[in-house]
């Protein structure tokens, strides 16, 4: 915690003070640094609380499936997601699972190449005027809402899919893949180009007066350099797929079965969420199921993007040293 | 003499790291105490204890004491008036990025001068203090920051005379400046004695000849000797302190 | 071997002609260039590509009227005024909500907090923070405000949760502005006699604080896009706002639900069948312009900072 004793700001308010002042300065300054010392605390501390209240309130709502009621076994293995079977409502969610697997690894296939090719060829190949032309281009792709992207992907895509494959639909794996590629590049582009630039410039000179080309350079010296913040640089762009809810929502075709090939039909965790919340009452079965899995996103997203955090920090500490 | 500053036993550490060891040393009152010795001495945490600016050092722990006018400045529980009772001059030059008038008037304002008459005095007397007065006089709205690197040492100057102090300390102040403005600073130190203690690092051992009253030298974060500067400069009682006054090591 | 007797001039030449080896390298590394250039156009042009099919789709819609009609009959006709005022005011409350908080997180992580393990845990927290998926934030959106803080389902409740969503960020981005005013400012001050806050107040925010709004225009442009996060917690259908006159400029209570445009797109494409494909486009142009718009500002804040240098 903090070392109170040496540094209180204005804990000592105005113990006799410079001369000419009049005497309600001499205690405004300390005070008011004390109470925004207090303040700023508060808010610097808020961040912990949001994450807790985040998996309280998350907890709270889950907690009467996740700790009764809720078949465990059923929950982890079975592809079978019927909440709504009048039935026996089944609640497993291997299928959703195994969704947002597939198409956060048809997105990373098609986004880390590309990704980690743009970030070396904006870092290492062009200069000036283009750079920051193609960086503001890459910030522009990051802002681009993701209902935005859902919508594209529903209106413009879908239809190309089809008349390119003749698949049955257009909404389906390949064309959640190929959005959520489009979707995690920026990440991976400014994450891997903040890695490489950091880089020391001594090491690419080096390895230029020693006769290596730049593509040897990049190769040779900057990759094995740089690999811990490109794998940060991945690792987010994962965390961003995981996450990412309306556009895979629009675009994968909510078909709740295991894929057996690109043209398949989807489902995600978060697409289920998203769908279904609305239709549920509250405080029922079903409801509460969909709580439990925003533990499970949660959790998937805390590690990946721990995991990120650590790797970062293992190039900012190997750089201090 | 009476002394103005004392330090007793003091003990600094950057961590694990000791930065001074053991430092007993008093400072006279209205004199100049050169301090000399090689880099990486100590010399720069010995005058961040005096305003204790030492505690914005994360890593710093402290042991012994220091005694301005015989309080102890680790138990002062208003530290921000015992910063304003001295001033402290870096090695670089920093102007505020504010304008040279705020640069000088900003201290007086943190401790609640507000009477415009009074600050424009203080700050055309700080100026001309600091031998700065003529030069900027006509452009006091200028960014601090845009100054010449002599200009804003001796701005510097003016913003730690700003608040009257009975205690200026300079900390290598001539490295980031020419020889014309290191000499006319050198004068202005000389006319401030009559007024403050003055303490002063140096890493020029002439340029302490020149000035102090009195000289210590540190060594590997030890105080190795302090005497009479002339005494230091021509019969030192220590070797070491022999060899580096002479230019032999350091 | 021929031994041709060769001219000074060829043999100055010659030294620098490449071997077979050498060849070989300008040849890589020029495929490697086109290469890293392909997959750098290969991003660029969709983003390029689909502005345009967006465009020209949407122009026979795009009109003052669009804009600033109600939608009607059943969402098939009309323009997009009651989302676009809802998404004005989802923005302005999460702004409100979210940045000062996240100013002075800021500010606490970097001018008062020390380098332990307690500093490592907060970053830690913002960093996951920001990776919270979004429609996670919506489902504690729903448990905090909607149902535990009794807020029901309102704009207030969505402004909450996109203000809890834009946290991080703001955080992140307000550390960086601060970070880059030098620390011998703040020395001077200390040792002037300033306390951290005044130090704070009187030089590092003055100096960082465009910096600081570049990152809050750019999480207003984040808020707006937004659509998980208020789906379940205020953002409604479809509830008409005057479209004339004052009471088109405050037509909501904090209580009250309101449309938003990204939920609007949403609904358009997915819910309501017969809408036309120009209504659909503009409504996406209006929303993309929106976010591009305020992204340029912030893109074009930052380059006129840069330019702007005080030290």
């Amino acid at each position: 915690m903090e070392d109170s004793r040496r540094e209180r700001d204005g804990a000592e308010g105005g113990a006799g003070q410079a001369d000419s002042a009049p005497w309600l300065c001499r205690f405004l300054g300390p005070a008011e640094s004390m109470v925004a010392g207090v303040v700023v605390r508060l808010c610097g501390y808020s961040a912990i609380l949001f994450v807790f209240a985040i998996l309280f309130f998350v907890l709270r709502e889950a907690a009467p499936m996740l700790f009764g009621g809720m078949d465990l076994v059923e929950f982890i293995s079975s592809p079978d997601w019927r909440p709504s079977s009048e039935v026996r409502p089944q609640y497993g969610i291997l299928a959703l699972l195994v969704g947002t697997l597939s198409v956060t690894g048809l997105a990373m296939a098609l986004a880390v190449p590309l990704g980690l090719g743009a970030a070396v060829y904006i870092s290492e190949f062009c200069t000036g005027k283009v750079k920051e032309t193609l960086k503001i281009v890459i910030e522009l792709l990051a802002a681009i809402p993701s209902v935005v992207w859902g919508f594209i992907s529903y209106m413009v895509l879908a239809p190309l899919i089809v008349d390119l494959t003749g698949a049955p639909v257009g909404v389906n794996l390949l064309n959640g893949g190929a959005v959520l590629a489009l979707m995690s590049v920026p990440i991976i582009v400014s994450v891997g180009e903040d890695a490489l630039k950091a880089v020391p410039d001594s090491y690419r000179e080096a390895a230029l007066s020693l006769g290596a080309s730049r593509w040897e350079v990049v190769y040779r010296v900057l990759f094995p350099a740089a690999k811990n913040g490109l794998l940060a640089a991945v690792l987010l762009g994962v965390g961003r797929a995981i996450g990412e809810t309306m556009a895979v929502l629009m675009a994968t075709g909510h078909a709740v079965q295991i894929p057996r090939g690109l043209l398949d039909p989807i489902c995600t965790l978060t697409a289920t969420i998203a769908a279904e919340l609305g239709e549920t009452v509250y405080g029922g079965p079903h409801y509460r199921m969909l709580f439990v899995i925003g533990l499970v996103l949660f959790t998937i997203t805390f590690f990946v993007n721990l995991i990120a955090d650590i790797v970062v920090k293992g190039i900012r500490n190997g750089q201090r040293a | 003499m009476e002394a103005h500053i004392r330090f007793h036993n003091l003990t600094v550490r950057y961590g694990a790291k000791p930065a001074l060891r053991d430092i007993s040393l008093e400072i006279p009152r209205r004199r100049i105490l050169g301090i000399i010795g090689p880099a990486n001495a100590g010399k720069t945490t010995l005058l961040k204890c005096i305003n204790r600016t030492i505690d914005f050092v994360p890593s710093a722990s402290v042991g012994g004491r220091v005694e301005v006018d015989g309080q102890d400045v680790f138990r002062i529980r208003n530290v921000y008036r015992l910063r304003r009772r001295i001033g402290m001059v870096f090695p670089l030059p920093v102007g505020l990025p504010l304008s040279v008038y705020e640069n000088v008037a900003y201290a007086p304002r943190r401790a609640g001068v507000r009477d415009r008459a009074e600050l424009d005095e203080l700050v055309e007397k700080c100026l001309r203090q600091a031998m700065l007065w003529d030069e900027v006089k006509d452009r006091l709205d200028l960014l601090g920051t845009k100054l010449s690197g002599g200009q804003q040492q001796r701005l510097t100057l003016a913003r730690a005379l700003s608040h009257r102090p009975e205690i200026l300390c300079l900390d290598e102040f001539s490295i980031a400046i020419d020889p014309v403005t290191t000499m006319k600073i050198e004068d202005i130190l000389r006319e401030l004695k009559n007024e403050m203690t003055i303490v002063l690092v140096t890493n020029l051992v002439q340029q302490a000849r020149r000035l102090a009253d009195r000289t210590a030298f540190v060594s590997d974060s030890r105080l190795i000797e302090v005497d009479e500067t002339e005494t230091i400069f021509t019969r030192p009682a220590n070797r070491l302190t022999e060899r580096y006054v002479n230019g032999d090591f350091g | 071997m021929a031994s041709e007797p060769e001219t000074p001039a060829a043999a100055a030449a010659n030294q620098f002609a490449a071997t077979p080896l050498e060849q070989w390298k300008i040849v890589k590394e020029t495929i490697a260039k086109t290469v890293f250039l392909a997959m750098t156009l290969v991003l660029v042009a969709p983003l390029v590509g689909i502005l345009a099919i967006l465009l020209v789709k949407a122009w026979p819609a795009l009109s003052l009227a669009f804009v600033l009609e109600n939608p009607k009959h059943y969402m098939t006709q009309g323009g997009i005024w009651a989302p676009l005022v809802g998404t004005f005011f989802l923005v302005l409350g999460s702004l409100l909500a979210a940045a000062p908080v996240g100013v002075l997180a800021g500010v606490y992580l970097n001018e008062y907090a020390r380098d332990n393990w307690f500093t490592r845990i907060i970053n830690l927290a913002v960093v996951n923070l920001a990776g919270v998926p979004s429609i996670v934030h919506a489902l504690f959106g729903v448990g905090a405000f909607v149902l535990a803080a009794n807020m029901g389902r309102s704009l207030m409740a969505a402004c909450c949760t996109l203000a809890v969503m834009t946290l991080p960020v703001i955080i992140t981005s307000t550390r960086e502005a601060l970070a880059s005013v030098p620390m011998s400012f703040r020395e001077a001050c200390w040792n002037l006699g300033a306390t951290r806050w005044q130090t704070i107040r009187t030089i590092v925010l003055p100096n960082s604080i465009s910096g600081i709004l570049t990152g809050v225009i750019l999480q207003v442009s984040r808020a707006a896009g937004e659509t998980a996060p208020i789906l379940f917690t205020g953002a409604v259908f479809f509830v008409p706002v005057a479209d004339h006159g004052w009471e088109s400029f405050f037509p909501y209570g904090p209580g009250d639900r309101c449309m938003a445009l990204s939920m609007h797109l949403f609904t358009l494409v997915t819910q309501v069948s017969g809408v036309s494909d120009e209504t659909q486009y503009g409504t996406a142009v209006v929303l993309i312009g929106l976010v591009l718009v305020v992204n340029s500002l912030s893109i074009g804040l930052r380059g006129y900072l840069r330019s702007q240098k005080r030290w």
